[in-house]
This record gives structure tokens, C-alpha cells and sequence, in this order.
């Protein structure tokens, strides 16, 4: 995507200042069975505007920190710790009341199933107009005007008579539709797409992703796009947080990332997915092994037990000690930038092709 | 897409050439929906297939893709006989085995296997994993060289599993070893066919690879026929000979991989391949942009004709009045065959103009 | 929505049809009939006889079954008197006409069981989901504490302690009895108070545990957090979302829970001594009398069957998805 242009009515910031900031966050839910570090020590911005990829598997965090971000986790089981900075405004300490203000008005959240994400007992105009009365002080009747506006502008067919319908009168791609024009409504400057097209077909996927886009140029949000799918993260995503096991392994532009990864989990994702071009004769290389248990994760390295190249690294690092993200284009591994360097080039790259 | 990867001659057993296992003439499948007042009775069908062609031979791999309610995982169903067609008729290895009775079937069931989408939800809980892959050799009544336990140990190795883990129940495994112990299930009796319904799309990316892998080891060192039920056309692509590609209870288009993958004619095939996001590398050549507007009709009330017409950037009135029939087009390879009445050129690069039907797209692309 | 409602009264009236029948032939194949009963123990075979002749058993019993059937609808004639249509027969026991005795006793029952079903809404939904708001807090245990015990707690435990505290050896309250809640509203409420609250205890337990569970799994659901993430208040989520569709279970037991409610009444009524329909059942069955069985049995029935429809057009009212498909 080409950079975007802010729309008008942004704040005037000076230079590419962060809009939202996570700094060393930490969440920790207990369990019966016992502490789960579901994110550990994680850092990362968005910048006005931008689309922030955070790509990673089933219980790599990914969901759980944006949760967080909007502070939608259970406080009677969760521990949060680090640091969240919206806009300047810190939500971690945050009040309940504080938070309510914020959600669906300056942060606002699509999720993954638009059919169980949409209340059943509610018409969609009543659910697209119930945030932006809340914090516009609308009435109801500019309420409606709003959302059929919306609701035309995602593609919603005679929006008019379908703000009276319920969500299971509309198909999985107009529901997704329906909960996007919810979450613009009252337009906000961050939006956190929770792997928004997973359940859609792959020809509505394509129009989602396109809308998404295309609508981001207009409003100028600032997006969090949460998938584990490479190829949408590639089409969507200004930068890429590649996250394993609760932690950020590896950070840099979407093109560097995809293109030069250095992570051995990176690797690991790119060549076990086959290509629509890809050589047919060249066998996917998998990741060995699963996923960790959060309750009890692999000292040092959590992809140690995974990784191929561990040997490569002098003594018992990768074991031991736990390797450290650094600012900017940077991977959290122990292997040397010309080691990396190496490796993906003789080894990785021929099988990408 | 680059033109010096076209499909070399295939190696060993594939294609046409080979000697046909299965073959599907016009199966259909409908299933009827009641209501009514006052008396309930028949008032329309869902018409998930609907007169369907197909052949597998022996030891190919034959890939189904398609969209939500396009009938793949019912023509998948039908075939391994767990549901009852409607219409058609389904050969195995020459036999007829469209309505064949349970006793009828009984030496055809052990020669055609299922492998299932959920590996959480088609494994029984409350037996141990040993038993599970045994019981296909029990319920035949098969006795293998050095016993029932000795085969278990040996399927347990071959898909990768600890044979040590025989008593295991399956919730001590991960999803991809549950998956792996599907496979070895399938594999018990020595089928010489597997359908395989979405096998990897409940698990985790790098987890896919591994399932994936197995499977076409299994493929390829066994000699066993697949049908590979997905949506996931890449997946479909690296494990398949040929690829049917099915909308709305049809196939609408079908052909070796390299037809359907690089020289597409049906709009739908088109549309399908340009949606598929990919991760974009510097050789990587434009593709081809097409955003289809809306979703796929209801199967209770197909659209007439050409059931894609309602979604297709060259719909015409003949779309409407005539169905196309599934043939060979000319410029075409042999075995890939087409059901359009307008086909599109054979190519998958960038066009000079997009087609975007969705008007939202429309819309806010053309203020830009 | 008109076809469903004429759909299920088609089919309530069949019900009916089919619950009258099973009582009849089930009541005739009794070994001993009330003739032989009001005959006594020195019963010569021409006064049993005239007995029969009398109340009209000595007909065909499909005959005896048909003329009671389509009295409910066109009215009958006995030889002291007309019963108009809708007539449940005359009672062989006190001579009365069925339909007015239940007609006199109904409105204790009905008042009676209404008035604990407002017990055990209000309150058992009420502690449910102050249960469920404060979820792990000690208002949670001890309500969920509480309707553990006392969802044990039967009427005819429950009741004789309540009466010898509050009534024999205190002296606080009066004995159960029943004053027509049109007269007197407060003499009523006054009068039938013990009996509702012991009526309703299990229930009220019962209730108390399902909101409580109902709601705490529609406060996982996707759709309530969507509606927080839209920044809607904790209050307004957990009255609107998640109440909403709690609300569909409960509504589905309360449809099944009305004849158990019915069945709690006629408790109630022998344990407290009052003399309303359950007090008619038992009477009916003691004195082998035909049609004041029949009657309270295809009076209750109907009454259970309308309440059920209640039940599912309140069901479609909450769940649009059951109302528009």
C-alpha cells in the first residue's frame, strides 16, 4: 500500500509520531491448571493512518493484547502489566468509564464471526446506531441517518430498508459488511481487525479486504490487522509484528519481513505454505513439533524446541537465555545478522520460489 | 505467474492414462425441505449437487475446490456413500455402487476411505487410539500378517506417531497428530481411495505443512487414489493432478492442474484464483484483479441457466436461458473442460482493467 | 404468526380430545365405580341398578364418553336442569354442575399459583443475576449457597414448619385462607402469603441457579462483547445483550415448568387445607366421580396448553430469529 494521506480533521502531529504505543505488556490469566503467560514482554506502535500487521498462530497472543488494548479482558482473571498509550492517553490504569468513552468511539474492534459477533435479539440499525448516540449525544433519528450512510458506503443493498432487518437475515459477507460500518461509525482513529475475514469465502474475502483498505484511505484509521494468514497480511499491512508463543519474534515493514525474513519461525511460516505459483515439485518444509503450553513455556528461546538452527548458535543461548527484540527492523533470535543473512539465502529462499 | 513453471509430463501414474477407479456420472444430490400449512409436505430442495461429473483414476489425485455451499463436501459424502444420492450414478472399479446395500458395499467400504475436516470432533474421546485405528480391521473382520496390534504399531510409525503412544486417548495429542491419527485410520484397511474433506483446514498454519506432507507421502509411496476436498486453492494446487472446480452444486470447470491454474477459461475459475491473497515476492508477476460482488446465491433457489450468471461480469441473456454445458473448448487441452458460454482468455496476468463488480468497491475506487 | 397460532390451537384441541379420552377408559376400567361406592355395603343388584340408571352409567361407554365430549360444546340437559354449554357434566358425588364448582374454586388456584410464579420470577431471576453481575463475590456464593438448600426444600416439608412457626406456636400470622383478590387485595395477599412463598421456594432455588448460569454464558458470548467494544456500559450490556438471550432458556423451562406449577398447587392446597382445584382433583379421584375428574382434569389441561402457546409466542417475541423464519 502507498503511503496514505491524512484526512483533514486529524490533529496536526508533527512527523511520524506513534499513536498507539505498547510497551513490555504483559498478560497473564489464571487457571485451574496454573499461570498462562498468554503475552509476554511485548512492544510495539501503530502509526496514524497505518496498517500494523500482527500475524502468528492459535495462542501467540496476538488476540489477547488487542483485547487488552480495548481492555476486554475478564479483570477478575487477568493480570495486565506494561504499558498501553493511545493517543496520549494511558489505558492500562485507565477507569471502566475512561475505557467506555474511548471504545467504539476513538478505538474500535471488527471480529473474526460476524455471525456470532452481531447480537441475534437486535436489528442491525438498532446496533449500528447504539455507539454513535452513546458518544455523539445523536438522536436516534441521526443515529439512523448515520448508519444508513454507513451502511451504503460498505455495500449494503437498499440500506434503507435493511437497517430494520436482524443480522441472520444477512449473509456472512453483509454481516462482516454490517460490522464494519459499525465499527466506522463514529470514526474512529484506531481499528483492530481480529482476523476479519477467517469464516468468508475466498472471493468475499478478496472484497472485505479491498473495502477495508479503500475505506481506511477515506477515514484515515489507523489499523491493527490480526491474521494467520501471510498472504492477506501481505496485501493489507504497512508493518508486520510476526508473534510466537506471547512474544513479538521478529518486526520490520511488510515488504523486509516477507521478503528477507530473519527469524527461523518466519521461515518456518513462509515455507510451509504452498503458492498459487509456487514450484509443485519443491515438498513443504513444516515446522517441526507444535505449538507450546503458555503454562509452562520453553526457557530462553520459546521456538528453541522448534528451531532447526539452533545449533548454529555458540554454547547453550537459545536454551538459556531469552533473546531480546531491538527497535525498528529486527528479529529476536540468536543467530548473527550474517548468519541469518546466510542461511536465508542458501537455504530458505530456493524453497520460497 | 511464471511460464517456465508448466506441468512436465506427469511422473509415473496420473492423468487420463490411467486406469479409471471412480467415476461419477450426473450425481445429484438434493435435499428436501418440509413446511407447509396444514399439512407438512415437501416444499422445495437444497439442491446441494446438482448432476455432477467426475473421475478419479487409479492412484491420481483429484483436487475439488469451491466455495461455501458449492456441494464439494456433499459430492465427498456421497461418494463414500454416507449420505444417499438423489440422482446419478457413482462406479467404483467398475461396480455400480450407486444404491448398493450395506452388504453390497461391505467389500468396497474397506477400499474407500474418509478422512475428516475436525480431527477434535471424529475421534471417539473415550477410546484409546490404538483401538480407534483398529476397529476398521475388526468391524471387516481382517486379520493381518503378525496381528491386528502389530499393524496399529506399524500405521502408528508410517504416519509419523510414537508407536509407543498405542494407548494413548486422543485428547493427549495436538490437532495435527489427531489428524495424523485420521489418517492412519483411513489407511487400516489398505483403501485404494481417500476422501478427504478438508483435512487441514482446522489446523494451524505450520501445522498444515505437516498434514500436508504426510498426505501426499501416503499419496504417492501407497499408490492410493485421492479426491481432496478444500478451499484452499493453493493447497489443492501442490497436492492434486487435476482439479475440479465446483460453484453451486456444478462443476464448472475441470482439467489437469496446469489448465485450471494457469490457463483458466471460466469466469468463476478466474475470479476464484485472483481473490486468493498471496505473499507478494519481487518475481512475482501482476495478477489478475477481479472483485465479484455479493454472495453466493442460496442452492434452494439457483439461479437458471448458468448458475454463476448472477455474479458474472459477462452475463448475457443466453446465461439466463441456457446452461452451459461441461465441454472441451477449443485451444484447450484434452481433459480440461469448461462450462461458460463467454469463456475468458487462458491466462491469469493483470488485466488492462479490473473487473470490480461490488458497487462499494466501485464507489469509493472511483473517488480516488 | 397466525398460521402458528391456529396451528397449535388445532392442535391443543386434539390434545384435549386425547387427554378427556385416557381419563375416561382409564376411569372405567377401575375396579369399583362410584355406584357401587354411593350403594354401600348391603347393595341389592335393583338399587345398584337404579343407581346407574340414574347418573347414566348403565349406557354403552362410547355413548357415556360421547355425550360428555359434545356436552362441552352444545350443553346438556339432566333431569334437574339445563348445563349450558361449556358443561363439564353434573358431579355425581354433590350433584352440582361440574363447570360452576371449578368455577368457584378456580380463582384460589389460579391466584395462588400466579402469585408464586411472581415470587419465584422476581426473586429467583432477581438473585441469578445479581448472581451472575457479581460473579465470585459473596453475594454469588451465597446465593448460590442458598438455592442449593432450599431447591430441596419440598412443600409438604416446608409447608407444616412454616404453619407451626408462624401460625401454632407464634401466633404472628393467621391460617392460610383464601379472600378473593377482587374484594380484597390485601386480605388476599394477606391470607394466601405462607402458602405462595413455601409454593414457590423450590422454584424460586431452581430459577435462581438457572438465570444465574444462562447469564454467565450469554456474558461469554461474542455478541456481548462486541457491544462493549462498541463502548456501551457494563449496565446497559448485561440488561440488554445478555439478558435478552438468557431470557430464552428460561422462558423454554417456565412453558415445561407450568404443569409441575400446577401440580405444586394441588400440595399446596392439601397442605394448607384450602379448597381450590388441586383440593377438586383429589376429591374427584377419592369419590370415584367421573365427570368432576374429567372436568379438572380437561379444565387444567386446557389451561396448560394455552399457557404453553403463551410460552412460544413470548419465545418468538424475545428470538427474532424463531419469529422471521
Amino acid at each position: 500500500m502507498t503511503t496514505l494521506t491524512k484526512t483533514s480533521d486529524a490533529p496536526a502531529p508533527t512527523g511520524p509520531e506513534s499513536f498507539l504505543s505498547v510497551r513490555d505488556l504483559k498478560v497473564q490469566f489464571s487457571t485451574e491448571d496454573g499461570i498462562v503467560k498468554a503475552v509476554d514482554g511485548l512492544s510495539f506502535d501503530v502509526e496514524r493512518g497505518k496498517t500494523l500487521g500482527i500475524v502468528g498462530e492459535s495462542g501467540s497472543g496476538k488476540s489477547v493484547t488487542n483485547l487488552t488494548i480495548l481492555g476486554l479482558h475478564n479483570p477478575r482473571t487477568t493480570t495486565v502489566d506494561g504499558e498501553i498509550v493511545l493517543d496520549g492517553k494511558e489505558l492500562v490504569t485507565a477507569t471502566e468509564k475512561e475505557l467506555e468513552k474511548l471504545r467504539g468511539n476513538n478505538m474500535a474492534m471488527i471480529f473474526q464471526d460476524p455471525l456470532t459477533a452481531l447480537s441475534p435479539y437486535y436489528t442491525v440499525g438498532r446496533q449500528l446506531s447504539e455507539p454513535f448516540m452513546k458518544h455523539n449525544g445523536a438522536s436516534k433519528k441521526e443515529a439512523k441517518d448515520r448508519a444508513v450512510q454507513m451502511l451504503e458506503k460498505v455495500g449494503i443493498p437498499q440500506p434503507e430498508m435493511r437497517f430494520d432487518d436482524y443480522p441472520h437475515q444477512f449473509s456472512g459477507g453483509m454481516r462482516q459488511r454490517a460490522m464494519i460500518a459499525m465499527a466506522l461509525m463514529c470514526d474512529p482513529d484506531l481499528l483492530i481487525a481480529d482476523e476479519p475475514t477467517t469464516a468468508l469465502d475466498v472471493t468475499v474475502q478478496a472484497q472485505i479486504l479491498d473495502l477495508l483498505k479503500d475505506l481506511q484511505q477515506e477515514f484515515g484509521t489507523a489499523i491493527i490487522f490480526i491474521t494467520h494468514d501471510l498472504g492477506v497480511i501481505s496485501n493489507m499491512a504497512d508493518d508486520l509484528l510476526v508473534m510466537y508463543a506471547g512474544r513479538a519474534v521478529e518486526r520490520g515493514s511488510v515488504r523486509d519481513v516477507l521478503r528477507s525474513p530473519m527469524h527461523p519461525y518466519s521461515w518456518g511460516l513462509l515455507s510451509s505454505m504452498p503458492r498459487l505459483d509456487g514450484n509443485i515439485h519443491e515438498e513443504l518444509t513444516p515446522i517441526p513439533g507444535t505449538p507450546p503450553s503458555l503454562l509452562n513455556p520453553p526457557s530462553g528461546c520459546p521456538f528453541h524446541p522448534r528451531c532447526a538452527f539452533k545449533d548454529e548458535v555458540e554454547g547453550s543461548r537459545c536454551t538459556d537465555e531469552r533473546p531480546s527484540l531491538a527497535e525498528g527492523r529486527a528479529a529476536a533470535c540468536h543467530l548473527t545478522a550474517e548468519q541469518k543473512q546466510t542461511i536465508f539465502i542458501d537455504q530458505i529462499q530456493p524453497r520460497l520460489r | 505467474m511464471s511460464d517456465n513453471l508448466t506441468l512436465p509430463a506427469p511422473q509415473g501414474s496420473t492423468g487420463k492414462s490411467a486406469e479409471t477407479l471412480l467415476e461419477v456420472e450426473g450425481l445429484t444430490k438434493h435435499f428436501p425441505i418440509y413446511g407447509g400449512f396444514p399439512i407438512k409436505r415437501k416444499v422445495g430442495a437444497v439442491q446441494a449437487v446438482d448432476g455432477i461429473d467426475l473421475t478419479v483414476g487409479v492412484a491420481e489425485s483429484v483436487g475439488l475446490v469451491g466455495e461455501s455451499g458449492c456441494g464439494k463436501s456433499t459430492t465427498g459424502r456421497l461418494i463414500t456413500r454416507l449420505l444417499e444420492p438423489t440422482a446419478g450414478k457413482i462406479t467404483y472399479a467398475g461396480r455400480d455402487i450407486t444404491h448398493a446395500s450395506r452388504r453390497q458395499l461391505a467389500p468396497v467400504r474397506s477400499e474407500i476411505q474418509m478422512i475428516f475436516q475436525d480431527p477434535y470432533s471424529s475421534l471417539n474421546p473415550r477410546q484409546t487410539v490404538g483401538s480407534i485405528i483398529k476397529s476398521p480391521m475388526e468391524v471387516n473382520g481382517i486379520e493381518p500378517d503378525g496381528g491386528r496390534e502389530k499393524r496399529v504399531r506399524e500405521l502408528l510409525e508410517l504416519v509419523g506417531l510414537n508407536p509407543e503412544h498405542y494407548n494413548r486417548f486422543p485428547h493427549e495429542f495436538s490437532g495435527g497428530q489427531r489428524q495424523r491419527i485420521g489418517v492412519a485410520r483411513a489407511l487400516a484397511l489398505n483403501p485404494k481411495l481417500i476422501v478427504a474433506d478438508e483435512p487441514v483446514s482446522a489446523l494451524d498454519v505450520s501445522i498444515q505443512a505437516q498434514v500436508v506432507n504426510l498426505l501426499q507421502k501416503v499419496q504417492q509411496e501407497l499408490g492410493i487414489a485421492f479426491l481432496f476436498i478444500a478451499h484452499d486453492l493453493a493447497i489443492v494446487r501442490h497436492f492434486s493432478h487435476r482439479v475440479a472446480v465446483m460453484y453451486l452444486g456444478k462443476v464448472v470447470e475441470v482439467g489437469d492442474r496446469d489448465s485450471i491454474y494457469n490457463r483458466p477459461r471460466h469466469p468463476y475459475t478466474h475470479a476464484l484464483l485472483s481473490a486468493v491473497p498471496e505473499v507478494a515476492t519481487e518475481d512475482s508477476e501482476d495478477r489478475e484483479r477481479i472483485r465479484l460482488a455479493g454472495d453466493v446465491p442460496s442452492p434452494i433457489h439457483p439461479p437458471s441457466g448458468c448458475r454463476f450468471r448472477t455474479r458474472c461480469w459477462k452475463a448475457q441473456d443466453k446465461c439466463a436461458s441456457q446452461e452451459p454445458p461441461l465441454i472441451q473448448l477449443s485451444g484447450n487441452r484434452e481433459g480440461h473442460l469448461t462450462a461458460c458460454h463467454f469463456p475468458e482468455e487462458p491466462t491469469t496476468e493483470a488485466r488492462d482493467e479490473d473487473v470490480v463488480m461490488d458497487p462499494a468497491l466501485k464507489a469509493l475506487e472511483a473517488q480516488d | 404468526m397466525l398460521q402458528f397460532i391456529i396451528r397449535r390451537t388445532v392442535g391443543a384441541a386434539l390434545t384435549l380430545f386425547l387427554i378427556g379420552a385416557t381419563t375416561f377408559f382409564l376411569f372405567v376400567a377401575a375396579p369399583s365405580d362410584y355406584a357401587s361406592l354411593a350403594c354401600g355395603k348391603d347393595c341389592s343388584p335393583a338399587r345398584l341398578e337404579s343407581i346407574r340408571e340414574a347418573l347414566g352409567l348403565n349406557l354403552p361407554i362410547a355413548q357415556q364418553f360421547w355425550d360428555f365430549m359434545s356436552g362441552i360444546v352444545t350443553g346438556r340437559d339432566f333431569p334437574d336442569g339445563h348445563c349450558a354449554a361449556p358443561c363439564l357434566g353434573q358431579s355425581f358425588y354433590s350433584g352440582d354442575m361440574v363447570w360452576d364448582t371449578i368455577l368457584d374454586r378456580f380463582p384460589l388456584t389460579i391466584t395462588m399459583t400466579a402469585g408464586s410464579m411472581v415470587v419465584f420470577l422476581v426473586v429467583g431471576l432477581g438473585a441469578g443475576m445479581l448472581a451472575a453481575y457479581k460473579r465470585g463475590s459473596t453475594v454469588d456464593k451465597v446465593a448460590t449457597g442458598a438455592s442449593m438448600v432450599l431447591s430441596s426444600f419440598q412443600i409438604y416439608f416446608l409447608g407444616p414448619i412454616a404453619l407451626t412457626v408462624l401460625v401454632y406456636s407464634t401466633g404472628w400470622m393467621e391460617d392460610p385462607k383464601y379472600v378473593p383478590i377482587t374484594e380484597d387485595p390485601v386480605g388476599w395477599f394477606v391470607g394466601l402469603s405462607i402458602p405462595m412463598v413455601v409454593m414457590s421456594t423450590i422454584f424460586t432455588a431452581q430459577y435462581t441457579r438457572m438465570a444465574r448460569a444462562s447469564m454467565i454464558e450469554q456474558l461469554a458470548e461474542d455478541h456481548v462483547r462486541t457491544a462493549r467494544a462498541k463502548g456501551m456500559s457494563q449496565k446497559y450490556v448485561f440488561f440488554r445483550y445478555a439478558w435478552r438471550g438468557s431470557l430464552i432458556p428460561i422462558v423454554t423451562i417456565l412453558g415445561i415448568d407450568l404443569s409441575a406449577l400446577l401440580g405444586g398447587a394441588v400440595v399446596t392446597e392439601l397442605t394448607f387445607s384450602l379448597q381450590g382445584i388441586g383440593r377438586l382433583a383429589v376429591d374427584g379421584a377419592l369419590h370415584k366421580d367421573l365427570p368432576l375428574t374429567m372436568g379438572v382434569m380437561l379444565f387444567g389441561a386446557f389451561f396448560i396448553l394455552i399457557l404453553n402457546i403463551l410460552a412460544d409466542i413470548v419465545y418468538a417475541y424475545v428470538d427474532p430469529r424463531v419469529r422471521l423464519s
